[in-house]
């Protein structure tokens, strides 16, 4: 094995960041600590999360981050896996009412915390004020990106409800989208801060 | 049959106004599935084994360790016989001649997506690493390595017209310059990947694909089995940009693995994959020489270039506006692509055009402050109105000189190019380029319009939708004809299982070349329902209309709704069947555009900010403002990312690539676009081009933005920046060296 693998160098350290993280959250056995990445099938602990307000409870491998329960465990599929880095932000979801991205949050670092997706900013069946304004402003083109925006948006807007164009830029500046339909999703969030006030 | 090709609207309700997208609430809901929320009962996860180096010759293959690894299902590897095949040209499927970092040596599937990446880690490859060249100046060197065995240099693509000889003995001022663009990376937000299940000898790929058609038929190849087992569903894409135009090797891999395992596999690629593997825009030098008289004339063009398409074949030029754009007599253009070893390139948004326009546009910038003309003036002087490439004919319709007229004025160009400001750490410039497409398969397109008995409507067409709004569109046509509410037309699209053929979302050509079948087949149900309600109401055919929903005779009496049309309820459906015609066989079919572009230079910092930027585009027929707005806006901000910010950097001692995640591969964020970015539709009325009047959006917004910015860098600053991406670094460079 060519030991210049970078490949090999970036498993080891996703690896050393599972463990740690999974020290802080919750108790695994000596085994998985010592085995390392490799532990074995079924070595999993408790989570329990409040996705868009219901209770779940899953039995997670340390490792697994939150965008991958979401996605693959629960099936929230609106939340999107773009980089797995933390860079893109297709992956924001509100933790406690925070923008986080979930692809860099690890699963039990999330137990016990509220988690709102992008299904979670519905009204019911129909769109939110968020969704709303993003719809009429065409604030999205291929919409990949797009939960992730509204994500931002909603938690720009919470804290701010009027918010001017630098502070919607910065506030977005974490979510990344290659359509370039930017100057729409400012146009987007204006109109949402607007449906907010309106009371929708 | 009903006509192919309608006479083109004289006026539209529906066509052409601000109508949200019709799968917007599915979108922004979440319950929009891509590719890559396709979970399916029982599914398992794939990854890769890739070649570490720019260059190696795998030696040995150990999967023993691997195969041990808890939920690893299956291991493919240049040792399975079913892996035996043909890729690129003269290579297979994991090849042991690695031609560049990322190719495949062996791929597993497993339970799960982690025990995936234990199973990669496990599997033990030995390689002879093998000498390698990282750009073209080095691959064109004597003695380089070779890539291929033919040589580093491609089939050159050359082109000529009249003696540049003789042009540039007549011109009055001749100037030349090498520019250089970067190699640049597509990176849609949603990564490649594809979910393939068999059911018996039948395969379902959910592909995320600009081409389904294509994957469909390249799966049947290299499975060898027959199209008709084979169906590709691309239903919702998350982007492409020509990255998903081709056939890849995860689509084959993820159908190998599920036929192994007997159970659904999906595959996605990681982003560092994406950067690395499946497709970029080369990057490329362009020697280009102009000359020109006094008054403005251009007397001739001479381009020799080279680019860096990768490791195994690509086409690729950047001479098509020198050829075509302007009127010049003689042209000469020779260009050679070269081979190094990196992933690849693969049409991107305009492939060629915006590296055409760096040379060209910021060429005729300088020509005009030769001889002492506007830019804008220049540029209307020069334009032509025949296609110079193609036997002179006359476009359909040509709305560039509108575009420069018209986009100056919004721009308020005289007023801001006189208010230039030069003295200060920060200085302020404004600049122009033009630009055009063009891309012509034969359009082949077949749209089926079912109308229901409750007078709803399915649309059925091949196109998929990359987040252009083609959905949208083809419903306002059918809208349009038939009168039919938006919210009861659903349409469905890109699945080879259900869909007829549809060249692919590529090329501008989608609404160019669909929405015409479509309103063909829209006709066709009109002139069946017309004829049902002729019989019913014992009125001429020629007498009745079609509007909302009734259908009615002179002054509105006798009428029907179309509900209560007997024949329709008996029948429960109408089919239209819709195809187009021809391309115009006399004319040339362009869209074109003028971009327009304000910055600002920090010379302390070498840092440019865009502050205002305005697009005219004459792409023919507004489809929906909207959605064509969004399109032009994403045009402008690739093309900030193109002019500032965005170039893949190779390792000159390893061959490796050193930016390959979004960090150091930096596409434009929100704070890098300005809000004040304006879209000028020119709409020239073509009613030459096809029933619809539409000639293509998506590249050619693209096409001028980085050489407009780059003139406004020039009239800033008075400095000639040829190399993209204009880095602070590089900024402070070029500074520095006019201080002296």
């Amino acid at each position: 094995m060519d030991k210049g693998f970078s490949r090999r160098g970036f498993f080891n350290s996703l690896a050393a960041g599972a463990t740690e993280a999974a020290l802080i959250g919750a108790a695994i056995d000596q085994k998985a600590q010592a085995g390392g990445l490799e532990a074995p099938e079924g070595e999993t602990v408790k989570v329990v999360l409040q996705v868009n307000g219901q209770t779940h409870t899953i039995l997670a491998e340390p490792r697994w981050t939150l965008l991958h329960i979401l996605r693959d465990r629960l099936g929230f599929t609106g939340t999107k896996q773009g980089c797995e880095r933390g860079e893109c932000g297709a992956c924001t979801v509100l933790i406690d009412g925070v923008a986080r991205n979930a692809c860099l949050t690890l699963a039990v670092e999330a137990s016990g915390k509220k988690i709102t997706t992008i299904e979670g900013l519905m009204d019911g069946a129909e769109l939110g004020p968020v969704q709303q304004a993003f719809l009429e402003e065409d604030g999205y083109q291929c919409g990949f990106c797009t939960s992730g925006q509204m994500i931002s948006a909603e938690a720009l807007l919470r804290k701010t409800p009027s918010p001017a164009i630098e502070q919607i830029r910065e506030g977005l500046s974490g979510n990344l989208c290659r359509c370039g339909a930017y100057g729409h999703i400012f146009r987007a969030v204006n109109r949402a801060a607007e449906l907010k006030k309106a009371g929708r | 049959m009903p006509d192919a090709n309608p006479k083109p609207w004289t006026e539209t309700t529906i066509v052409g106004k601000s109508i949200p997208r019709i799968d917007g609430p599915e979108k922004l809901s979440g319950e929009a599935k891509y590719t890559l929320d396709q979970n399916l009962p029982d599914m398992l996860y794939a990854a890769t084994v890739r070649c570490p180096h720019a260059h190696a010759r795998v030696t040995k293959v150990d999967v023993s360790r691997a195969a041990a690894v808890p939920g690893v299902r299956a291991i493919l590897s240049d040792a399975d016989k079913d892996c035996n095949i043909p890729w690129y040209r003269g290579s297979r499927l994991f090849d042991p001649h690695c031609r560049y970092e990322g190719e495949e040596v062996a791929t597993v599937a497993a339970e799960t997506q982690q025990q995936t990446w234990d199973a990669v880690r496990a599997i033990e490859v030995q390689y002879e690493k093998l000498p390698f060249v990282s750009s073209m100046v080095d691959a064109l060197k004597p003695g380089a390595s070779k890539v291929q065995d033919g040589g580093n240099i491609v089939q050159p693509n050359n082109f000529s017209r009249g003696d540049v000889a003789k042009g540039f003995a007549e011109a009055d001022v001749v100037v030349e310059e090498t520019f250089q663009t970067s190699c640049l990376l597509h990176t849609p937000v949603e990564v490649h990947g594809s979910v393939a299940h068999w059911e018996g000898d039948h395969l379902t790929i959910w592909d995320s694909t600009q081409f389904p058609f294509t994957t469909q038929a390249g799966v049947a190849s290299a499975l060898k089995i027959p199209l008709s087992k084979v169906r590709v569903i691309a239903r919702h894409m998350g982007g492409g940009f020509g990255s998903k135009i081709d056939l890849s090797k995860y689509t084959v891999l993820a159908a190998l693995l599920a036929r192994k395992t007997g159970r659904p596999v999906k595959y996605c690629l990681s982003r560092e994959e994406e950067l690395l593997c499946v497709g970029n825009r080369p990057a490329h030098n362009l020697r280009l020489k102009a000359g020109v008289k006094k008054d403005g004339t251009l007397t001739a063009f001479e381009l020799r270039g080279n680019s860096e398409i990768g490791a195994y074949p690509a086409g690729d030029s950047a001479a098509y506006l020198v050829r075509e754009l302007y009127v010049c007599p003689n042209v000469k253009t020779e260009e050679a692509p070269v081979f190094i070893n990196a992933g690849q390139s693969r049409a991107f948004r305009a492939p060629g055009f915006p590296q055409s326009a760096w040379a060209l546009e910021q060429t005729m910038d300088t020509l005009a402050e030769k001889i002492g003309m506007d830019p804008v003036e220049f540029r209307l002087k020069n334009i032509s109105m025949v296609c110079g490439v193609d036997g002179n004919k006359p476009y359909t319709s040509i709305g560039l000189p509108q575009c420069l007229r018209e986009g100056a004025k919004a721009f308020g160009w005289t007023e801001a190019r006189a208010k230039a400001k030069r003295d200060g750490p920060i200085v302020r410039g404004v600049g122009v380029a033009s630009g055009m497409w063009g891309y012509l398969a034969p359009p082949i397109s077949t749209a089926i319009v079912r109308f229901y008995a409750d007078g709803s409507v399915n649309l059925n067409i091949g196109a998929a939708d990359l987040g252009t709004g083609t959905r949208t569109i083809m419903a306002q046509v059918v809208a349009e004809e038939l009168g039919v509410p938006m919210a009861q037309i659903e349409v469905e699209n890109a699945d080879t299982g259900t869909t007829q053929f549809s060249d692919g979302a590529g090329g501008s050509k989608t609404c160019m070349v669909d929405s015409p079948a479509v309103r063909t087949a829209a006709l066709e149900v009109k002139a069946r329902l017309l004829e049902m309600a002729s019989a019913q109401l014992n009125v001429p055919v020629a007498d009745l209309k079609l509007a909302g929903g009734e259908i009615s005779g002179p002054g509105g009496n006798p009428k029907v709704a179309v509900g209560r049309l007997r024949t329709l309820q008996t029948q429960r459906v109408v089919v239209g069947v819709g195809t187009r015609a021809p391309h115009p066989a006399d004319k040339a079919v362009r869209p074109f555009g003028t971009h327009f572009a304000e910055v600002e230079v920090n010379k302390r910092t070498g840092e440019v900010r865009v502050v205002r930027m305005l697009a005219a585009q004459d792409s023919g027929r507004v489809m929906n403002l909207l959605t064509y707005r969004n399109q032009v806006l994403g045009g402008m901000t690739q093309g900030i990312g193109f002019a500032l910010t965005e170039h893949r950097v190779l390792d000159a001692g390893t061959g490796k690539m050193l930016n390959r995640n979004f960090h150091d591969y930096k596409i434009p964020t929100a704070m890098d676009v300005p809000a004040d970015l304006t879209v000028l539709p020119i709409d020239p009325h073509d009613t030459e081009v096809n029933s619809t009047g539409t000639k293509g959006l998506g590249e050619p917004a693209l096409v001028p933005a980085a050489a407009a910015i780059a003139n406004a860098f020039y009239h800033a600053t008075g400095v000639r920046l040829a190399r993209a991406p204009i880095t602070p670094a590089a900024v402070l460079e070029v500074l520095n060296a006019k201080r002296g």
